[in-house]
């Protein structure tokens, strides 16, 4: 006897993830997930925008990570409320840990909520964590062929932060291969030149995102 | 190894399925969809459900796993295509302006219980 199920893995995930979006939108919060290998600058990045977006838009931060607080630290040294997730084990943060940690925050004081995920290109993809946007994050010193490998992840981003932009003097680097490639996969994908060493692009972006999270 | 959670959730969705069923045989199969571009390994899948399926109601079953490709559709001439190429584009004008439809699927598709 055959008994067809036509069921979704992954959907315990997606109606977690649905029930945070709708918390957000209730409060009048705006999510973005921040993905990207380790080392590509996520939290740079955050260090860079939070002082630009936050004179408009109260923010808090998730800091997601194997181990240790390092990165949630250095986001409280910006004054901003932060939780940090360590997901031990595991490759990617998924609803259920975001559920968990956007219940410790005061979503009343805030306005936008950066989830910065494990530093992974591939699982990572693949949990919806209640988000309104995905922004990927891609440096120069990983090289322009990442988009074709890891078409998983750069397909599902709404914007990509192209960072450490500074080096590309210094390294082989097609900026133009990396843009086609990305509108192949999807062609609605916003690319930002940034550097958030030398804060170049950054008021673009932070731009972008305010006017994203307006809507 | 996102691929144990997938397994453990794959096993309780079969049981509430066997269980709405009313089913009581041996599970002999379960059928999964899994897309080129679900970023799911069948492999790791298959070592997972392996370690955990015993002592579960779907102890011994074997798991088939479909593959589909990643599906594009050609915007100029709009033909859609399978391909294993999504930077290849269509192969049917050469047109690079095709946009991804398909291959994310994550799937249990049937459950085959023995009579």
């Amino acid at each position: 006897m055959k008994i067809i199920a036509v069921q979704k893995l992954l959907a315990a995930n997606a109606q977690i993830a649905h029930e945070v979006r709708a918390s957000l939108d209730r409060a009048g919060v705006y999510a973005i997930n921040v993905l990207g290998a380790p080392g590509a600058g996520k939290t740079a990045l955050l260090e860079a925008l939070i002082p630009v977006l936050s004179q408009r838009l109260p923010v808090a931060v998730i800091e997601g990570d194997q181990a240790t607080a390092r990165d949630a630290e250095r986001i409280r040294a910006l004054g901003v409320p932060v939780v940090q997730i360590n997901t031990g084990q595991g490759c990617h943060l998924d609803a259920r840990m975001v559920s968990a940690a956007v219940a410790e925050l005061d979503l009343r004081a805030i306005r936008l909520l950066f989830i910065e995920n494990v530093g992974n290109l591939i699982c990572t993809a693949e949990f919806d964590l209640g988000e309104h946007l995905r922004l990927g994050v891609l440096s120069v010193p990983e090289g322009d062929d990442k988009i074709a490998k890891y078409p998983t992840m750069f397909s599902c981003l709404d914007a990509l932060a192209l960072n450490k932009t500074d080096l590309l003097p210094h390294l082989e680097f097609d900026v133009t291969r990396v843009a086609s490639e990305l509108r192949r996969l999807r062609r609605t994908t916003k690319v930002f030149r940034v550097s958030a060493r030398d804060g170049a692009g950054i008021a673009g972006l932070a731009k972008w995102l305010a006017a994203r999270a307006a809507r | 190894m996102h691929e144990a959670a997938i397994a453990e959730e794959l096993i309780s969705v079969a049981q509430t399925e066997l269980t709405r069923s009313g089913a009581h045989g041996r599970v002999l199969r379960l059928e999964l969809t899994v897309g080129r571009l679900s970023g799911v390994s069948p492999e790791a899948l298959r070592f997972a459900f392996e370690r955990l399926a015993p002592g579960t109601v779907v102890a011994g079953a074997c798991l088939e796993i479909a593959e589909p490709k990643a599906l594009c559709r050609c915007r100029p001439c709009g033909k859609q295509t399978g391909t294993d190429d999504v930077f290849g584009g269509c192969p049917a004008c050469g047109s690079a302006d095709v946009t991804i439809e398909g291959g994310r699927e994550l799937l249990l598709q049937s459950i085959e219980v023995e009579d």
